[in-house]
């Protein structure tokens, strides 16, 4: 990788090959397709918010690995009484 | 001590399975080990000429397994290592003419008169890689640092755990220093990140293990050569012994060295 390439801020193949490899073996060990992932996400959504008042636009879920298992994360931003309450005037 | 039956496979093919199993059963033969390996790739033998045996050969492994000859007779001892041997695969046959029991069978006549039993798999993941995964008492799994033999090394280590021959451990064949230091190849670091399993040895891209290969004769052999002696190595930890792993990053010409004392590599 020239000096070049990296004032263009491009990434050298290494990166790449690892970021790609990251993402393809999550899928590969949990049999996850992003569209199920997807769809998990939905499900997840409407269930809860039966419970409570979620921020469905900032919910985040993903894979994350530990050695060599696997965990679902979740990052499910809940939304303050009082904005509720001032919503309900 | 029964003999330790390790099988090496890596799911993908042209890795370096056959390279491994020739050095790595030299290295052992050269510590004085008693070595028998076998090629588990029926129908597509090779284990045979890396070796440079394939002119002795008489019977196969279908032969013993099918009661066409005794077991001592299908087994070709070594041209330099009288106690290393080859059992090779049939070329004539395919994967469906041995099972998994055969296999089995055909090992546990083998544990007590030998210390080492190296079975050389062939790639995929089905009938052939069962068979040579099945008397197995530890699997490596070998890969190049390149995304497809990776991705197929982490299938295989989840298959190997699913079956309960897991975890596997692992070498990184073909790793070249060079690439891995302008951040065009994953390093050994990498994809043991990736892959989160045990490393018994980092093998670096060599051209001595063709011109060995050419002759018939493993790398192993070589003095010289550091994929021969990391191979060697593997074969002494293989043996319990604690081998420092080799420093891969002092190669190149004294213009790279220049280079890297003024800083500018």
């Amino acid at each position: 990788m020239s000096f070049f390439d990296r004032l263009l801020g491009k990434k050298n193949s290494a990166d790449n090959a690892k970021e790609r490899l990251q993402l393809v073996l999550i899928h590969d060990r949990t049999d996850l397709t992003p569209a199920e992932l997807d769809s998990l996400k939905d499900d997840l959504i409407a269930t809860i918010s039966r419970h409570v008042e979620i921020d469905a636009q900032s919910m985040r879920i993903g894979v994350q690995h530990d050695g060599r298992s696997q965990r679902l994360v979740a990052d499910i931003p809940l939304k303050t009484t009082r904005r509720r309450a001032r919503r309900s005037k | 001590m029964p003999a330790q039956v390790i099988t090496i496979t890596s799911g993908k093919g042209g890795v370096g399975k056959t390279t491994a199993v020739a050095n790595l059963a030299v290295g052992l033969a050269l510590e004085g080990a008693k070595v028998v390996c076998i090629d588990g790739d029926i129908g597509l033998r090779n284990l045979d000429v890396i070796l440079g045996l394939e002119n002795r050969i008489v019977y196969d492994i279908v032969d013993v397994i099918e009661g066409r000859c005794r077991l001592k007779q299908a087994m070709i001892r070594d041209k330099k290592l009288p106690e290393l041997y080859l059992i090779p695969a049939a070329q004539t046959r395919d994967k469906n003419a041995v099972s998994p029991s055969d296999m089995n069978r055909l090992i546990k006549d083998l544990r007590n008169d030998y210390d080492f039993v190296l079975i050389d798999s062939p790639a995929g993941i089905e009938r052939g890689f069962k068979n040579a995964i099945a008397a197995a008492d530890r699997v490596l799994v070998i890969t190049n640092p390149e995304i497809s033999a990776v991705r197929d090394a982490d299938r295989v280590i989840g298959i190997l755990e699913a079956e309960e021959k897991g975890p596997g451990a692992l070498i990184i064949n073909r790793l070249n220093p060079a690439l891995v230091k302008n951040h065009n190849m994953l390093s050994a670091e990498d994809v043991l990140d990736l892959l989160a399993v045990e490393l018994v040895g980092v093998v670096p891209e060599d051209e001595n293990v063709i011109i060995s290969s050419n002759r018939g004769a493993p790398v192993a052999f070589d003095a010289k050569s550091r994929a021969g002696q990391a191979f060697r190595n593997i074969a002494k930890r293989l043996r319990g012994e604690t081998v420092p792993f080799l420093d891969l990053d002092h190669t190149g010409g004294l213009w790279q060295q220049f280079q890297r004392l003024t800083g500018r590599k």
